[in-house]
């Protein structure tokens, strides 16, 4: 019997980093998704492959609608749809109880169709058309406007319409964190809101149903939702003096960082995002101890979006090539690259092995299969050297990965779902070039 | 192509150069290689031994060896010929 072979490899010791083998951690491969083998999906869905974990998204939900649940008494979660608008996870998010929060006409009929009542899809966003607000005033849904533009437009739209527009303000402010986010909604700190506040309760012909902010994405500090929370409670507070009118809810969008790892940051988000308790303390503790009535307090709208579905969501893939640069770096050209991870351009995303485990690894750069020099995966990752056709699996991908993916030299891979019972279901199949073709239109001269 | 004569290899898996003051590390069988290319094994010898003694077919040897061969380069372990 022959020994099993592994491949020579040689490594330099770097100053300060432990220099024995066994000192440092092995890396764990990760051989499978909820129990079902990455080789068995990869066999009979192919690679790339996405892989989303309908137990994970179920128990993150749960997490964080417990974290606010207890700490205040009306608590209600809106599914961002751009962070994900598969209709399977939109599905599993309504089944939870879930509204929707849409920012596109598009993406307010794809509610629709999931089934979402128009009284509980949340129309956000800077371009809703004509069309789309007539749709939506007519449908009760909640019209959160972004600038005075749209408020006009409304109030035009509220003169023929045969019902009351329900509406809502984004207010923008200063939380003590950069960057500040002015770009969308009126201002807070300038008057802003407070003016366009005072327009819809004096036309009359708007109901104000909400107050809504959205501070950023990625927040690190749970104290910027606390400030935030307190310019919102106040605009209501005065809003309720001032026109004896209690707005139903104040929404606080989303933003809650999720447990990738900021490109540059020294420690890892695992150890660095706060949980879901941490916002929710800030949260609920400010609009708890604000002015507002405590017999009427607003519903909370929570619209959090990459914090819920980053740790669901999986991309498997493989192994194209080895290769050394030029300056002795080892690289790994993978079949994996930024036309399905728009995210890499932000996190240092975990990548693992599918098998084998090894505390030899090397400094590589992993690449992806695009002819252009920004497919870059991982510039530099302490990896074990795979080998031409070794699977491996990236972690914490479902957030914005499938929406803002890009149609570029390669047809996208097939998306599954594993559902609570280990059972895989191809919930978006892999496009052929027929897909590519289905909207292309060819002259008649050119035939 | 001969090693550099101020290597010191122990048998743990570790290479210290002495004219850089740099270290490395080696996995078992990159280590074993390595000794061989210390004792003036020449490569076909050395590849014979590597497939009489590992379940590894020729072509994967050839591959993974280049590139181990190109690393001991890179890191400067061979003689200026
Ligand atoms: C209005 C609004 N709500 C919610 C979200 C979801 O944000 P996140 O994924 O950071 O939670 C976004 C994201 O851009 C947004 O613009």
């Amino acid at each position: 019997m022959k020994l099993p072979f592994e491949r020579p490899l040689i490594k330099k010791i770097e100053a300060g980093i432990p220099s024995k083998f066994g000192m440092k951690p092995t890396l764990k491969p990760i051989d499978n998704i909820d129990g079902v083998p990455v080789s068995d999906l990869i066999e009979k869905y192919g690679s790339p492959l996405y892989v989303l974990s309908e137990q994970t998204i179920r128990e993150t939900y749960r997490e964080a609608k417990q974290a606010f649940e207890t700490r205040y008494p009306k608590v209600q979660f809106a599914w961002s749809y751009k962070t994900n608008y598969l209709n399977a996870v939109c599905k599993i998010f309504h089944q939870e109880g879930s509204w929707a929060e849409v920012v596109s006409g598009m993406e307010y009929d794809k509610a629709l169709q999931n089934g979402v009542k128009g009284s509980q899809i949340i129309f956000n966003g800077p371009s809703k058309s004509r069309e789309d607000l007539v749709k939506a005033i007519d449908n009760d849904s909640l019209i959160h406007i972004d600038h005075f533009d749209e408020l006009f437009l409304v109030l035009e739209l509220a003169q023929t319409s045969a019902k009351k527009p329900k509406v809502a303000i984004r207010v923008n402010m200063d939380t003590g964190i950069y960057p500040k986010w002015d770009r969308f909604g009126f201002n807070y700190e300038n008057g802003e809101a407070w003016e366009a506040l005072n327009r819809i309760m004096l036309s009359g012909k708007l109901e104000l149903v909400g107050l809504h902010t959205h501070i950023g994405t990625y927040i690190m500090t749970p104290d910027a939702y606390r400030v935030a929370a307190t310019k919102l409670a106040d605009l209501a507070y005065n809003v309720e003096r001032k026109f004896k009118h209690n707005v139903r809810y104040i929404d606080m969008g989303g933003g809650f960082a999720s447990k990738n790892t900021l490109k540059g940051a020294y420690h890892t988000g695992i150890d660095t995002s706060p949980t879901f308790e941490e916002y929710a303390e800030a949260i609920s503790g400010a609009l708890i101890s604000s002015n507002l009535n405590p017999d009427q307090l607003p519903v909370l709208i929570l619209e959090t979006g990459r914090a819920l579905i980053d740790d669901a969501g999986y991309i498997l893939g493989t192994v194209i090539a080895n290769k050394r640069l030029s300056d002795g770096r080892r690289s790994l050209i993978v079949d994996v690259g930024v036309n399905l991870l728009f995210t890499s351009f932000w996190y240092e995303h975990e990548i693992y092995p599918a098998k084998g485990e090894t505390q030899f690894t090397e400094d590589t750069t992993i690449y992806g299969p695009l002819c252009m020099n920004i497919d870059v995966i991982r510039a530099a990752i302490d990896f074990p050297v795979l080998k031409q056709g070794d699977q491996f699996v990236i972690k914490r991908v479902g957030a914005y990965n499938t929406t803002q993916w890009m149609q570029f030299i390669h047809n996208r891979p097939a998306i599954v779902l594993i559902d609570e019972n280990g059972e895989s279901h191809i919930v978006r199949e892999h496009e052929t070039l027929d897909t590519l073709l289905e909207n292309e239109r060819l002259p008649e001269h050119l035939k | 192509m001969e090693l550099r004569k101020n290597l010191a290899i122990s048998d743990t898996g570790f290479v210290f150069d002495a004219a850089t003051g740099e270290s490395f590390s080696l996995n078992p069988i990159g280590l074993e290689i390595l000794n061989y290319l210390k004792n003036g094994l020449k490569d076909e010898e050395i590849r014979q031994k590597v497939l009489d003694k590992y379940d590894v077919d020729e072509s994967t040897f050839d591959l993974v060896y280049f590139d181990f061969i190109r690393t001991l380069q890179h890191f400067d372990l061979f003689e200026k010929s």
